[in-house]
């Protein structure tokens, strides 16, 4: 892939795939929302996607990658409730990190952006089409 | 690029019309990622010495970095509505100059054919 030069289609595609890969990180920290744990240790904390712009000397065109998923955020709060099956020998269970209004501010824009990528590549394909039938 | 007599102006501008299509759509694809710097083709310029000059030399000479109009914090610049709105000009402009060839086309065609 770094020998040829790069498209706009790689680069919207690129880009829906990084938006994508976000996308199913906040399914994985909602769905975890809620939950606890015995130890903090054990609690689930939420991952976020790193992104990393990868540039394309020959085009001059960037686009974006997932470098690596990191865990990020606070860390799980204990709570004192001696009735949970789960609770430690204190009666403390550990709540899983989930802030889920920043889960769902984060599922918008990514939605967002992975529509307006979508449009790119519509728009893109429509030109290139006519491009193809100049003259007909 | 040579000058072409055949289509004037509008080959030259098809072209540099294309790379500022895929200049934006960067800018779009990296609308999240932290410390992105949004970039555009000042036009104009890179038509006008894409003219005398060479195509690549006078687009990668006139390729400025966006001015936002307000910083985020990441630092990224990308400004959706300004890049989305850059984007539909363009595109109208790249179907404007397509349908100046067509018509250009479409009268040497004429002209062959001696309808």
């Amino acid at each position: 892939m770094a020998d040829t030069p790069m498209n706009i289609f790689q680069v919207a595609g690129r880009a829906m795939s990084a938006q994508l890969v976000r996308m199913n990180t906040t399914a994985s920290n909602l769905a975890n929302a809620g939950g606890v744990a015995t130890t903090a240790d054990a609690a689930y904390r939420s991952i976020k996607p790193v992104f990393r712009t990868q540039f394309d000397q020959a085009t001059q065109m960037s686009t974006v990658n997932v470098e690596k998923i990191v865990t990020a955020g606070e860390e799980p709060t204990k709570r004192y409730d001696p009735g949970n099956p789960l609770a430690d020998k204190d009666g403390n269970v550990f709540e899983n990190a989930v802030d889920e209004s920043r889960e769902l501010v984060d599922m918008l824009e990514s939605a967002r952006n992975y529509q307006n990528n979508v449009e790119v590549m519509q728009t893109a394909k429509t030109l290139i089409l006519d491009t193809i039938k100049l003259g007909r | 690029m040579a000058e072409n007599d055949l289509f004037g102006v509008h080959g030259t501008a098809l072209a540099v019309r294309s790379q500022r299509m895929a200049l934006l759509a960067s800018n779009i694809a990296n609308a999240s990622t932290p410390g992105f710097k949004a970039k555009d083709i000042d036009f104009a310029a890179a038509l006008k010495g894409a003219e005398s000059g060479r195509l690549d030399a006078s687009v990668t000479a006139n390729t400025k970095f966006r001015l936002p109009t307000q910083m985020s914090m990441d630092g990224n610049t990308v400004e959706l509505a300004t890049e989305q709105t850059a984007f539909a000009e363009n595109a109208v402009a790249y179907q404007t100059t397509l349908s100046f060839l067509n018509g250009r086309i479409g009268t040497i065609t004429r002209a062959l054919k001696g309808e």
